[in-house]
C-alpha cells in the first residue's frame, strides 16, 4: 500500500515538472492570465455590489458571506484551468488521434493517467485570487470559524472538487463516442456560473434544479455555509456522500465506455 | 476599367458564395455541438433570474417587464454575436492551412468572417426553440416585439456581429508575431463580461463606470442592441453611427495589421 502511494507521488512530481516545462515557454499566458484574473476579481465584485446597492441583499446573505462564495468560485475556477482543462483536453485529443492506444498498454489505471498528466500553471492566479477572497469575506464579517468549521469546510471543499472533477470526466468521457466534445465542457462551465452567487438568490424552480439535478449547491454555497459557521455536520456529510457517487459513476462509466473503444486509424 | 472592377466584383461574389453554402453544409453536420454552444449561451437568463429575485436600486430603473425583456433580448443578442476567429485563425497558422487559403482566389478574411455567418443561420433554429421552451416554462416573459425594433434590432445586431468580430480579427492577427495569440482572447472576454451589460444593464452603474463604459466598444456590442429589440427608449440612430464608427476603425487597423503580419507570415511544417 505504502509503496503504491510513494510510486503515484513520484509520478505526479515528473508529470507536474514536464508539462510545467512545456508550458512556461509561452510566457505571455503568464502575463495575459494574471491580467484576466486581476480584472475578473475587481469585475465580479462590481457586479456582486451592484446587489447591495440599495441596502438590499443577495438571497439574504450577507456582503462579507456572497464574498466567500465568489471567493470559493473563483478558487474552483483556477482548479479547473489548472487541472481539468488540460488533461481532459488531451484526452479528447487523444481518442481522436487514436493515441489513446499506447495509453491503455502502460501499466497504469488509465483513468488516473489521463486525469493527472497534464497540469497547467495557470490556474495558479485564480487559485490565489480566490482564496484571498475567500480570507478577505471572512474576516469582514463577525464570525470567526472554529476549528470545527474549518474542518468541515475543507471535507465540502474536497467534496467539491471532486464532484467537478468527476462531471468534466464524465462528459469527456463521451468522446468515446462523440469525438468532439469539449464543447460540452463549455456548457458544464457556463452553466455552473450560476455558482458565483449563493444558491438562495435564486427563484425556487432553479434553487430545486441546482440542488436536485446540477450539484451547483454544494459546488459554492455548502462550502462557505461551513466556513461561515452555517452549516451542520449533516450537511457535511451529504455533500461528501455525493461526491463519493459522482466519483463511482465517472469511473463505472469510463470503463464502460472503454468497451466502445475502437482504435481511431484501424 | 470599370469592366475589370464589375468582373472582380462577380468574382468575388461567386469565391464567397462558394464559400458561404460549404461552410454552411459544414455547420450543418455539426448541428450537435452548435447546440451546445447556443445553451453555453444562458448566462443572460441566470442573471434575469437574479435580478429579478433582487430588490437592489435596478428595480428602480427596470420596471419587472423590462428587465425581462432586456435580458431575453440580451440572450438573443449574445447568440448571434458570437466570435471564435481567435482560436481557429490560430489554428490554422500553427498548422499550417493559412498557405493554401492565401493561394484562394479570396481573402482569407472572408473564410472567416462567412464562417460565422454560416454559423448564425444554422443556430437560427435552435435559438428559436429554445425561446419556446423558455416561454412555455414561464408565459408571463413572452411579449410581442413592435416590427420596427426587430428590424432595427436585426440591423444593429448584424453591425455588433461585425463589430466585434473586426476587433477579435485584430487580435488574432498577433499570430503572425506569436505563438497561442488565442491566450488573449482570455483577456478580450473579460470587458465584454462586465462592461457590456451582460450581467447587469449599463443603466445600474455608478455614473462613473458608465461613463468609461460607453467610452469602449462594448455595451454597443450587447447592451445596445438588446435595449433596442426590447423596445426600450435608447437613440437608435446614433447607436448605429456608434457601431459604424468602431466598425470603420476595426477595419482599417486589421487592414494594416494584416498587411504588416503577412510580410512576417512564413508557413510552418513547410
Amino acid at each position: 500500500m505504502w509503496k503504491l502511494f510513494q510510486s503515484i507521488i513520484i509520478i505526479l512530481k515528473i508529470f507536474a515538472k514536464t508539462s510545467f516545462s512545456s508550458e512556461v515557454e509561452y510566457r505571455l499566458n503568464a502575463f495575459v492570465e494574471l491580467i484576466s484574473v486581476i480584472g475578473n476579481l475587481l469585475g465580479s465584485i462590481f457586479i456582486l455590489s451592484l446587489f447591495y446597492s440599495s441596502g438590499s441583499t443577495l438571497g439574504g446573505w450577507e456582503w462579507n458571506s456572497s464574498i466567500v462564495v465568489l471567493g470559493i468560485y473563483i478558487f474552483l475556477e483556477g482548479f479547473i484551468i489548472s487541472l481539468l482543462q488540460p488533461s481532459l483536453t488531451s484526452l479528447v485529443k487523444h481518442v481522436q488521434n487514436g493515441t489513446l492506444d499506447f495509453i491503455l498498454l502502460k501499466p497504469m489505471d488509465t483513468q488516473f493517467y489521463l486525469s493527472s498528466r497534464s497540469i497547467s500553471p495557470w490556474g495558479l492566479p485564480s487559485i490565489i485570487g480566490g482564496f484571498s477572497l475567500i480570507i478577505w469575506g471572512i474576516s469582514l464579517g463577525s464570525y470567526n470559524p472554529t476549528l470545527i468549521d474549518l474542518m468541515m469546510f475543507l471535507s465540502t471543499i474536497v467534496s467539491s472538487f471532486i464532484i467537478l472533477y468527476s462531471l468534466w470526466f464524465i462528459i469527456a468521457t463521451t468522446s468515446i463516442w462523440f469525438v468532439k466534445v469539449w464543447n460540452a465542457t463549455e456548457v458544464l462551465r457556463a452553466t455552473l456560473v450560476a455558482g458565483r452567487y449563493p444558491v438562495s438568490a435564486y427563484p425556487s424552480i432553479l434553487r430545486f434544479l441546482f440542488t436536485v439535478i446540477l450539484p451547483i449547491t454544494f459546488l459554492t454555497t455548502v462550502p462557505a455555509q461551513s466556513v461561515l459557521g452555517m452549516s451542520s455536520i449533516s450537511m457535511t456529510l451529504s455533500s461528501l456522500f455525493l461526491a463519493s457517487i459522482f466519483f463511482s459513476i465517472s469511473r463505472i462509466f469510463w470503463s464502460f465506455a472503454l468497451r466502445f473503444y475502437t482504435s481511431a486509424s484501424s | 476599367m470599370s469592366n475589370k472592377y464589375s468582373l472582380r466584383l462577380r468574382k468575388f461574389i461567386l469565391a464567397a458564395r462558394a464559400i458561404l453554402i460549404a461552410q454552411y453544409s459544414l455547420m450543418i453536420e455539426y448541428r450537435a455541438e452548435i447546440v451546445l454552444w447556443a445553451l453555453s449561451g444562458l448566462l443572460p437568463l441566470i442573471m434575469l433570474a437574479l435580478w429579478q429575485e433582487s430588490q437592489s436600486s435596478i428595480s428602480s430603473i427596470f420596471s419587472r417587464d423590462n428587465l425581462s425583456r432586456y435580458f431575453i433580448s440580451a440572450f438573443i443578442v449574445r447568440q448571434f454575436t458570437a466570435v471564435w476567429v481567435m482560436v481557429t485563425f490560430e489554428e490554422d497558422t500553427i498548422e499550417g492551412r493559412m498557405a493554401p487559403y492565401l493561394l484562394q482566389p479570396i481573402a482569407p478574411f472572408w473564410r472567416y468572417y462567412l464562417s460565422h455567418i454560416a454559423e448564425q443561420i444554422s443556430r437560427i433554429p435552435i435559438v428559436i426553440l429554445m425561446l419556446i421552451i423558455l416561454i412555455l416554462f414561464s408565459p408571463n416573459l413572452f411579449w410581442m416585439p413592435g416590427l420596427k425594433d426587430v428590424v432595427m434590432g436585426l440591423i444593429a445586431i448584424y453591425l455588433a456581429f461585425s463589430v466585434r468580430f473586426m476587433l477579435h480579427w485584430n487580435f488574432s492577427m498577433l499570430c503572425f508575431w506569436t505563438e497561442r495569440s488565442s491566450s488573449v482572447e482570455r483577456l478580450l472576454m473579460i470587458p465584454y463580461l462586465f462592461l457590456s451589460g451582460l450581467l447587469a444593464p449599463i443603466d445600474s452603474f455608478p455614473a462613473f463606470i458608465k461613463s468609461f463604459a460607453l467610452f469602449t466598444p462594448f455595451p454597443y456590442i450587447l447592451y445596445y442592441p438588446s435595449k433596442i429589440i426590447a423596445g426600450l427608449e435608447v437613440n437608435t440612430l446614433s447607436v448605429l453611427m456608434t457601431l459604424l464608427f468602431w466598425l470603420t476603425l476595426f477595419t482599417c487597423t486589421g487592414r494594416l495589421l494584416w498587411h504588416f503580419g503577412l510580410k512576417r507570415y512564413s508557413a510552418m511544417g513547410s
